[in-house]
């Protein structure tokens, strides 16, 4: 048994209609409800309650202080490479954009750990395209061993991999991983993913079950959006969501919501998000689920960002580059996306400081996870 | 005054680090409880920096430090962290929180049993964490335990004593002192769980979280004194004895 399954039990159409069939007294019972179900949260994100957002961000401000207390944890995204065999129709590294590929070397790495470092980060998020050729478990093995020693905590965002290889990376020090399916509409994702391992839907949906089965400490999910309608794929993973907290319960989440930005010759969006719209998401996220880790990163613009960690965001990332080499090997090599925010890590601890949090560098251990 | 292990405390109220918003704020309201046993994370803290923002905050002649091992999900993971925060804190009291669960932070009786007997053997003054199990009290006592911490509701969710009725059973029947942690949402959470006989009580997110946190420190200051000075002055029972109108024994007179 997996999340294909469960999956497999509801119909797209039928779940978008039921959204989009939500009223306000809908809304409001969730609102009001003392436990929220997924019934309550397709109230939520429905467009009955857009009248709605000033209380959903109040209950959600509340919801998240009482479980986060005022503090905003922060890390930082390092490029290792942007080699990939897939063509996704929105990346700047997808095969067919004639970039130059760069996978950084153990010497490089450690340049650009010491630029990270010196912005005062303990948690580093390791991201690569899919290149199973020279990206794979090995070279991920040398990275962990490399970096481990510099980080309290590390994540990564890398291609889906097989469970025994992630048995093989946590004892290394890997602390979370996050994979994102994108779009949970089948047909829109395989326009998408024309080539390549991720054209493999189920084998991407499946990658949180072989996570938790590895005994992950934490997983993120989210979906791209702009592919599809955003209402019907934040249903989908707010039903990943409670099927992988009742599977794999000794696994924290967290969620993300990225919107499709633009990187040069690539695709517009084929459904808008508004602002407005984008915190209805992000309070309807905290108000269904008290106790996930919301974050958000350096895609959005600065003063949405200056507000957002008040309504129910709990970690952002700052200074980040999007380039394997970005902060020290090749400054000026191209980006897989347009970052927004372009503050340094030190004006956003300031900004958050002055919103009366505490930015949280460390929330981790490295001795936490045992080698052996 | 209490007495755990080789240390005795004036103050009854104990503290958490976590959740304020800024070092200062936290000391400030830390000095405002007057509490003695501050517990840290120490996956919050860098054990290595002598500036670190949350240690360089809690230098007061009389906080002891109460190292706590959250995160940790397994007995060999916590005896493990409990070494690392011995050597890097320099003290061998440690709270001994061990959940798996990372949604409600529930306490896993099995793994804490097994910690605590490991950890005994290798000397540390064990503060365990753990559900309102009056059955694992006792045998955490008998595993070497110095005080056991069964929680009042989950952490964090200031829902205040859920558990009252075996917090009582296990007041009646521990050998050790017994800290209430957890759930306690105001002061007067805090007070009832010190007119019931805890022995003390630990609170972090209510303060923290409080709209001013150094004023709800000292409201909980004296929530905890004033409950503990009820249950030394013996509350009166609340028992319905009054005389019924036709004494059921008076024919004992007759006799």
């Amino acid at each position: 048994m997996s999340f294909k399954e469960e999956f497999a039990r509801y119909s797209w159409d039928t779940v978008k209609e039921a959204i989009y069939a939500k009223t306000s007294a809908d809304v409001e019972r969730a609102l009001t409800a003392p436990k929220r179900t997924l019934d309550d949260f397709m109230a939520l994100v429905s467009p009955a309650a857009a009248g709605y957002l000033e209380p959903m961000a109040k209950l959600s401000r509340q919801l998240t202080r009482k479980r986060f207390g005022n503090t905003i944890q922060m890390y930082v995204p390092l490029y290792l490479s942007n080699e990939c065999t897939n063509i996704c129709t929105y990346c700047g590294f997808s095969l067919d954009n004639k970039v130059r590929r760069r996978t950084l070397t153990d010497s490089e790495i450690l340049q650009e750990v010491d630029v990270i470092k010196s912005m005062g980060y303990e948690h580093v998020l390791l991201v690569t395209g899919e290149a199973n050729q020279t990206v794979h478990v090995e070279y991920f093995k040398r990275v962990l061993e490399r970096i481990r020693p510099h980080f309290a905590q590390v994540s990564m965002e890398v291609q889906p991999l097989d469970r025994d290889e992630y048995e093989e990376l946590i004892p290394l020090g890997l602390h979370s991983v996050l994979v994102y399916q994108e779009t949970y509409h089948q047909d829109d994702y395989r326009k998408h993913h024309p080539k390549g391992k991720k054209a493999n839907f189920n084998y991407r949906l499946e990658t949180p079950d072989r996570l938790g089965q590895a005994g992950i400490h934490k997983m993120g999910l989210g979906v791209l959006i702009g592919l599809e309608d955003w209402r019907t794929d934040s249903f989908f993973t707010a039903l990943h969501l409670n099927y992988l907290e009742k599977t794999y319960w000794q696994t924290r989440y967290s969620l993300s919501f990225p919107r499709l930005r633009p990187f040069s010759g690539g695709l517009e969006p084929k459904v808008e998000m508004n602002d407005r719209e984008l915190v209805q998401l992000i309070c309807a996220y905290r108000i269904f689920n008290e106790e996930v880790e919301l974050s958000l990163s350096t895609r959005e613009s600065e003063k949405f960002r200056n507000h957002c960690i008040q309504l129910g965001v709990t970690s952002i990332s700052a200074g980040s580059k999007t380039n394997p080499g970005g902060y020290a090997v090749e400054p000026e090599s191209l980006e897989q996306f347009e970052i927004s925010d372009e503050r340094s890590p030190a004006e956003i601890a300031q900004m958050i400081r002055e919103a009366g949090y505490e930015p949280v560098w460390k929330d981790w251990d490295a001795s936490l996870i045992l080698n052996d | 005054m209490l007495t755990i292990a080789d240390k005795t405390f004036q103050s009854r109220l104990f503290t958490g680090t976590g959740k304020f918003s800024s070092a200062a704020v936290m000391e400030e309201a830390l000095l405002a409880s007057g509490s003695e046993l501050v517990t840290v994370a120490l996956r919050r803290v860098d054990v290595h920096d002598a500036d670190d923002d949350i240690l360089s905050h809690l230098t007061h002649g009389h906080i002891h430090l109460l190292p706590n091992t959250s995160g940790v999900r397994t007995a060999k993971e916590a005896v493990f962290a409990a070494q690392l925060a011995r050597e890097a804190l320099e003290t061998n009291w440690l709270k001994l929180e061990i959940h798996p669960d990372p949604k409600y932070l529930m306490p896993d009786p099995i793994e804490t049993l097994k910690a605590t007997e490991e950890l005994a053997k290798l000397g540390f003054v064990i503060l365990p964490y753990i559900h309102a199990d009056p059955v694992l009290c006792k045998r955490l006592e008998e595993a070497g335990a110095s005080a056991v911490m069964p929680l009042g509701s989950p952490i964090g969710s200031n829902k205040g004593l859920k558990t009252i009725d075996f917090l009582e059973i296990i007041i009646e029947q521990s050998k050790v002192p017994v800290v209430v942690d957890a759930g306690i949402g105001a002061p007067s959470d805090a007070a009832k769980a010190m007119e019931i006989g805890a022995d003390a009580v630990l609170v972090n997110t209510a303060i923290a979280v409080a709209g001013n946190p150094v004023a709800m420190a000292e409201a909980f200051k004296l929530a905890v004194q004033s409950g503990r000075m009820a249950y030394e002055a013996r509350i009166g029972s609340k028992g319905n004895l009054a005389v019924a109108s036709s004494p059921l024994t008076a024919f004992l007179d007759e006799l």
